[in-house]
Formats: structure tokens, sequence, C-alpha cells
């Protein structure tokens, strides 16, 4: 027995001395200053999925912007903490009145991370990259916000491709760059400043000329440079040094030659951590020190904390859509006002949703030129919602409405609870619900080829321009909504091709009377999405686009 | 013994070729499909339709299937739809990773459960009995993202003293010559990588261990149980053999083969479970990114994963078979 005895105590002793060990590692405290830190310690960030490509071009997703826009410099971009385009790369801007004609004044005294001079020639060299590109980079799948944003190519090679409207970039001196295009596009100057156009060296351009997309079509890998930090080089604050796929950790290093204001901490960390209480509970433990899209759940109880929750502006809507032609109550306009004055969206707002969120008049945040003030607005009044089914012959109307599970949106952090509310109200008002819920990658093509009348859907925007939000959905007929209204189609392809800004106001401002009088649907709400920091850290302007500069962050 | 172990590997291949039928009509099945995740929430439906299209999705499904054997007998899974990389590479990336953590999982499962469940059974009815039991039927009740949740909430918030996420420090710099991080900090000498490795294990190892655990210890007890009434042992103990012989030789010998049958079907369940542990601890292996391609129906990864998570398995129990001659050289002889 006695033998017994002493191997559990020796191996009780090992465990004891294995976690004082493990305690004093964990509970070394930094005493050094925040200047002294930001050379030491390093940024993590906890990001909810994996970047795809160092070449932001390839990109669609904003995992890899996030790492991207720390890299690289982009024509134009958002102010900080606001959606107004202002210069990055370029000074400053013209346009010509046709709106096809853009003249940019560049920074000068700009460096490339390999060393390389920034001038005029070297955002042509760009351009004029993507334009020419060929074979299977024309794949949408590779090439996406450049087909999105200028059409086509110099020489496309499917019929299926949109005509191009790049036309060409000159340098016409070492600083100015003239970019043309075909004709006017709403989409522009928003454009220039998406994070897939960031202004890479020439260098690279130049030894990347024979890189090529491998694999099936639709199933392609980007060209080896695009996942090798040591082969890409930008202007940012910032650059790449390392990408552990196995540990999804990307490691980024401070550019001391950076042309604006140096990065406050010299290393920072994108870790991804897909499960969203995982990263709470990283924050909470200290294994990270900031991460984007926190549970409104969790915004308080982190606040109480100690921790930073810093609000966001708005830059997206939720929506409840209703599909006129999978239901043919909902055809009727009474039908859809019903519903709409049924749903008590401020009580959306107050007890779900982050705070800094307000209930949603239009399809497009207040931040946007074009918002109307003098849209139809539907109060919340279940007796007129009554009322009103009843006077439409649908005083027993059933409806099928689904929602998705296992999913949170920036716009939609609880569609469950959400869904719930709506519910609710639309039963209160004699509305039969027959409920559905469906797994996100079953939801999107549902919903989308029509199948669902109510369902709940958002956007946040790109950019700052109305037709980022109107377009995308009412600039053409949708299955997903299901109805054609030729005024309203019409009347955003006049304002995609209207190149005077003053002009493209009052149209936007005429839209959105007239779609909220049409009301395809009912916009619900504008919610900032909640990011959360470390105590200890003077953390980056948080950006209603989600574009935050980490540069700017330092360690108190 | 060659010839045995050639026979099962023939009889492996029927096996795999079933297993891909059925897998493949499983994940084709699925309802949605990657177009979806891959086009984001604004695509049109002709860009969706040209996706598929080029995807080869409109085809005949035995045409797909054909397809898929044809690159799978080069050794090509394809290439990931959500990350543009080739599955084998994102499989050799995470692959050490849930194989490291699996296995201290099964280290603190054998080292603790065997001597519990054989202690359990010479003290039957006695305190440490009733706890071992007690204990093991909670094990396996408790859902591992609950035990995750509550052991990173005392260790890893309150106490501080183990790390809550990740396989290593954030921005830690340690080479990795073969991805097993523990084994990498010994072998390059880099020993704080190591520890820091080791520490990180700890939590995730302790809740994927929970369940074989649980299991392995009532395998042990009854299996001991069953045999500590044998002749042989009461024999061997009345003509005052040495304990440590009764135990290791007569008793622990005789009872471990229906413990290592259960040690080899336990490696399924280990992968199953690490899909959960991972996700909770943010431990980058290969259940996490299997999990994310459920969600993004991204097929090469569901396929080549489970594939080589089979073949992984039935090897593992080829192993299991071969070490019953060490246990009972009866066996061998069939």
């Amino acid at each position: 027995m006695r033998t017994k005895r002493s191997h559990a105590m020796r191996g009780l002793a090992v465990l004891a001395a294995a976690g004082v060990l493990a305690t004093a590692c964990a509970s070394e405290r930094d005493d050094s200053s925040g200047e002294e830190l930001n050379e030491t310690k390093p940024f993590v960030f906890a990001a909810p999925g994996d970047a795809r490509s160092l070449d932001a071009f390839y990109a669609t997703d904003g995992e890899t912007f996030r790492v991207t826009r720390q890299i690289y410099n982009t024509l134009l971009k958002h102010e900080a903490g606001g959606s107004e385009i202002v210069g990055d790369l370029a000074k400053s801007w013209e346009q010509n009145d046709e709106g096809t004609v853009w003249t940019f004044e560049l920074e000068q005294d700009v460096t490339f991370h390999d060393g390389e001079k920034f001038n005029a020639e070297a955002v042509c060299a760009n351009y004029d990259r993507w334009f020419n590109l060929t074979g299977d980079f024309q794949d949408s799948n590779v090439s996406y916000y450049w087909q999105k944003i200028f059409g086509g190519f110099a020489e496309n090679e499917s019929d299926d491709l949109p005509p191009a409207n790049y036309k060409s970039c000159t340098a016409e001196e070492e600083f100015k760059a003239v970019i043309e295009v075909e004709k006017y596009s709403a989409n522009l100057p928003g454009g220039f400043s998406m994070a897939a156009f960031g202004i890479m060296s020439p260098k690279v351009i130049e030894a990347q000329a024979a890189a090529e997309v491998t694999g099936e079509p639709g199933a392609f890998e980007f060209p080896e440079y695009s996942q090798d930090p040591a082969a890409v080089a930008g202007t940012g604050p910032y650059r790449a040094v390392g990408w552990d796929k196995a540990s999804q950790e990307i490691k980024l290093e401070r550019f001391d030659e950076f042309w604006g204001e140096a990065a406050g901490i010299k290393t920072l960390i994108i870790k991804t951590i897909s499960d969203e209480n995982a990263r709470k509970q990283a924050l909470e433990a200290g294994d990270i020190h900031g991460y984007d899209l926190v549970a409104p759940a969790d915004v308080t109880p982190l606040k109480d904390a100690g921790f930073q929750v810093p609000e966001r502006g708005v830059f997206n809507v939720l929506y409840l859509a209703y599909q006129q032609e999978g239901n043919e109550a909902l055809e009727d306009l009474e039908v859809r006002q019903a519903l709409s004055h049924a749903v008590d969206r401020q009580r959306i707002v107050d007890t779900i949703l982050p705070d800094g969120s307000e209930v949603a008049t239009q399809f497009m945040p207040d931040t946007l030129t074009g918002w109307s003030p003098d849209v139809t607005e539907y109060e919340y009044d279940t007796q007129k919602a009554k009322d009103m089914l009843a006077d439409a012959g649908y005083a027993d109307l059933e409806i099928d409405f689904c929602y998705p599970t296992e999913v949170t949106r920036p716009y939609m952090p609880a569609p469950r609870d959400i869904f719930d509310i709506i519910k609710a109200d639309l039963e209160a008002a004699g509305v039969t619900i027959n409920e559905e819920a469906l797994p996100w990658g079953d939801y999107i093509p549902k919903t989308d080829a029509g199948g669902c009348s109510l369902y709940l859907l958002g956007w946040t925007g790109d950019f700052n321009e109305a037709y980022n939000f109107l377009g995308t959905w009412f600039g053409h007929y949708d299955s997903g909504w299901g109805f054609r209204n030729d005024d309203i189609f019409d009347g955003l392809d006049a304002v995609a091709n209207e190149p005077d800004p003053a002009k493209r106001e009052t149209m936007y401002q005429e839209l959105n009377v007239e779609i909220m009088d049409f009301l395809p649907g009912l916009p619900i709400s504008h919610s900032p999405p909640s990011i959360a920091f470390s105590a200890d850290v003077n953390p980056p302007t948080v950006s209603p686009l989600t574009q935050e500069d980490f540069s700017e962050a330092t360690w108190k | 013994m060659l010839r045995f172990v050639v026979r099962r590997l023939l009889q492996l291949v029927p096996t795999l070729l079933g297993l891909s039928v059925l897998l493949f009509l499983w994940v084709h099945a699925l309802p949605g499909g990657p177009e979806y995740s891959l086009l984001g929430e604004d695509a049109t439906s002709e860009q969706r339709e040209q996706l598929r299209q080029s995807l080869g999705l409109n085809d005949p499904i035995w045409m797909q299937y054909g397809r898929f054997m044809g690159q799978l007998l080069q050794l090509n899974f394809g290439v990931s739809l959500s990350t543009g990389q080739p599955v084998m590479t994102e499989f050799l990336n995470r692959f050490p990773a849930t194989a490291e953590l699996a296995i201290t999982a099964m280290i603190i499962a054998t080292a603790v459960g065997i001597p519990l469940g054989y202690f359990a059974a010479r003290y039957r009815g006695r305190l440490l009995d009733t706890g071992a039991v007690a204990g093991s039927l909670i094990g396996i009740c408790i859902p591992v993202f609950f035990l995750g949740f509550i052991l990173k909430v005392v260790f890893a918030e309150h106490l501080g003293i183990l790390p809550s996420a990740f396989r290593q420090t954030a921005g830690l710099d340690a080479t990795h010559p073969t991805g097993f991080f523990v084994l990498d900090g010994l072998l390059t000498g880099e020993l704080d990588a190591a520890w820091d490795a080791f520490l990180h294990l700890i939590l995730p190892g302790i809740t994927l261990a929970s369940i074989p655990l649980a299991i392995i210890t009532r395998m042990t007890r009854a299996s001991v149980l069953e045999v500590l009434g044998e002749d042989y042992v009461r024999t061997a103990e009345s003509k005052g053999l040495q304990q440590r012989v009764v135990r290791g030789r007569h008793i622990l010998r005789n009872a471990m083969l229906p413990v290592v049958t259960a040690m080899g079907l336990l490696t399924g369940s280990l992968f199953a479970g690490a899909v959960l542990t991972e996700s909770v601890f943010a431990y980058q292996g290969m259940g996490s990114f299997v999990y994310q391609a459920t969600q993004t129906r991204d097929y090469p990864v569901l396929m080549g994963f489970i594939m080589l998570i089979a073949l992984i398995y039935v090897l593992v129990n080829l192993l299991v078979d071969i070490s019953y001659s060490l246990f009972d050289p009866r066996v061998r002889v069939r």
C-alpha cells in the first residue's frame, strides 16, 4: 500500500508544481509604460473568419479586407469613424461634368514596403493590370469587385461578362493620375475606395505577371504569391510578415517608412475565432485584446467588467421582405401596409439590438446622401392593422414566415428573437403565422428563389452611395421580392447614370418616397455591429463601414 | 502475421469504396449549395447558375461521382471552395493539431481511466468505487461544450492560470517542422514554445477526454471484476505471488482485451468530439474546419476530410486488432 500511495503523492506533487509554474507564467505583470509596450507587446485581434488572400483584388469578403486594409492604401477611403469619402493615396480628386474622367492628385513621398517609389505610374500599373487580366482571372470568383464596379476587361473572353466600363489610366504627371471610364456610373467615386483596389508595388506586379489561378473553374486556388507575406508589398502602415495557416494567424509589423503617421503598436496579429462565445471568453481571459461582432447580449456584461465596447456608426439596414409572387395577399398594397402597421419596430430596437440602433424609415441609413425625410412612415398600430386587413378581405390571413438559424449578421444579431417579436405582433393583428426555421446555407437560396412569403434579411453598405443599397434590391426584377415596378426600375437606372451629385440626391430622395409608398418590404432597423477591446488599449476609431485602421491603436 | 495484415488491408478497399458512395450521396443530398456561400447575399440567380455550371453541379450525380473517384485515385481531393486552398494542404495543416489534441485526450483517458477502473473494481462498493461510477456517468452525460465552458470560466478567466484559446500564445515566434507543437518545441529546443503549447492542450484535452475517460473507466472496472472472479486469479493469489505480478500478468492483461477494443472504437468519437471541443477553445484543428465546411456546403472539404478521417479510423482499428495478439496470442492464429 505504501508504494501505491507514494506514487499517487508523487503524481500530485508534479501536477501541483505544474500548476504553480503555470500560475507564475500567467501572473507576470507588465509594469512597462505604454510606449515600451507598443514595441514589445503584440496586439491580438480576433476575427470571426479567415482571410483568403494577401492580394486584396481577388477577395470579396470583409475578413480579407480587414487585413489588406492595414497593408495597402487605395486612391480614396472613408473618413475615420464616418462614411464620407476622403482622399487616401490621392490628396484630392476631381471629375469632369460627365463623370467619365477622374483626375487624382497623388500624395508624394510615399514608399512601398519593398522600397519602390509610389507615383502615378504605379497607380496605372495596378489599374491596367486589373483591366488586362485574362483567362481564369476573368471568372467572377476571382475578379468580383472589378466586374461590379468597372465591368469587363480589355478583352472579354466570355459573352457572359459585362462590357468594360473602364477605359484607361494615364500618368499625366509624376503625381497626377487620370482614370477614364466609358460612361458615368453611380459606383464612382465610391468604387475607388474599395479595399479590393489596394495599390500594390509595381515590382510585385512585374514579378507576378505570370502568376496564375489554378484549380477547377468555380473552385479556384488563388495565385501562390497571394498567400505569401514575403511576396506582397503595399504602402500601408503595416507590412505582412507571417501567415500561419495552421494557427489561423496573420502577423503584421509596423512599416517604419510609412508616409502617414506611424503605427502605434509594432506588432499586430489577426487571429480567427469563429465561435462568438469563444471570442468573448478569449478576451475575458486575456488571450486576445479585441474582437469583432459582439453579441448584443454580451455588450453590457463586457462593459460592466471593464472592457471597452465603442459604438460604431450605423451603415446597414435590416428589413422584413414581402415576397409578392409567393403569396397572393401580399400583392395587395393594403395588406402590405397593414402588416407594416402591425410590427412594433421600436420594441425590437429597444430590447434586442445594441445601443445606437434606430428604427429604419427607408431602405438606407440617414448618413447616406439621398435619404429622404418625407417618406411615408408606418407607425405601430395593431387596431389599424386589423381594420386594414379586414378591409382588404384578409381578416384571417395565413402566411409563411422564414428566419435563419445558427447565424448572426452585422445587421441582424439575434434572428430568432427578432422573429419572435414580429411573429407575436402579426398574430396580435389576427394573422396566422406558419414559421419556418432554416440554417443560413439553406435560408439564402430559399428566400432568394422566392420560397418564403415573409423573411428577414439585410445589407451592409460597401461605400457611401445610395445606389449601393437601393440598386442592390430594386434595380431590376428580383425573385426574392417578386414584383415588377417599372417606375422604380427605370428611376434607379436613370440615377445610376446621372453624374451630377446634386441631381442624384434629389432622384434618390424621390425614389425613397416612391419605394416606401410601394412598400416592397418593411425596413426595420439600422444597428451598429459591435466591436470590443480590452481595457489596456487605446482602440482605433471604430468605423460604421467596419473599416478600422489598426495603426491608430496604442497600449495605455 | 504479415498475411493477416495484408488481408485486413485488402478488406479496407470495399469498405472505403462503399463509404465513398454513401458519403457522396449524403453530401449532395444536403439542401442548398456552395454557390450561396461563395457568391454572398447579393449575387443574381444567373451568376449562381453560372457557378453551378462551372462547378459541374448540374451534371448527373453518377458523372460527378465518377469525376470524384477519378481524382481520388490520383490522391487529388480538390480545392476548398471557401479558402481556395487544396483540400490536402488544408488537411495536412490541421491534422497535426487534432491528432495532438486526440492523443492528449487519449493519454488522459487511459492514464486516469485504467487505474481508476482497476481500483474501483478491487475496492468494489467502497467510496472510491461509488465515486468512480458516479463520476464516469457524469463524464458521459455532460455536454462537451458545457464542460469546456466551465473549465474556461474557472481556469482561464477566474484563476487565470491556463489559456482559453488557440494552440499557442498568439504572436509567439516558434518554428513548426512537424505541426505537433509540443513535439516541435522539444525538437527545435524552443522549450518555452513547447511548454506554452502544452499549457494550451490541458483544458481542451480534459474536455475531449471526458467521454473516453468515462467509458474506459467503466469498461476496465467491469472487465477487471469479471477477471477477478476467475479461478486462475484466485490460484495466483493463493500460491502467494506478488501483488504486482498478479495485477499485471493475471488481472490487467486479461482484462485489457475489451478495453483496447473500446479504445480503438473511441478514436471515432474523439474526432467527433474534436468538432465541438475545437470550436469551444478556438483550437485550430480539423474539427472546427469541418464544422465550418458543413455550414458553407464546402463539398470538397467535407468529402476529403471525412474520407481521410475514415481511413485513419479503420487503420487505428486495424492496429487494435493487431495489438490483440499482444494480449492474447490465440487471436493471431486465426
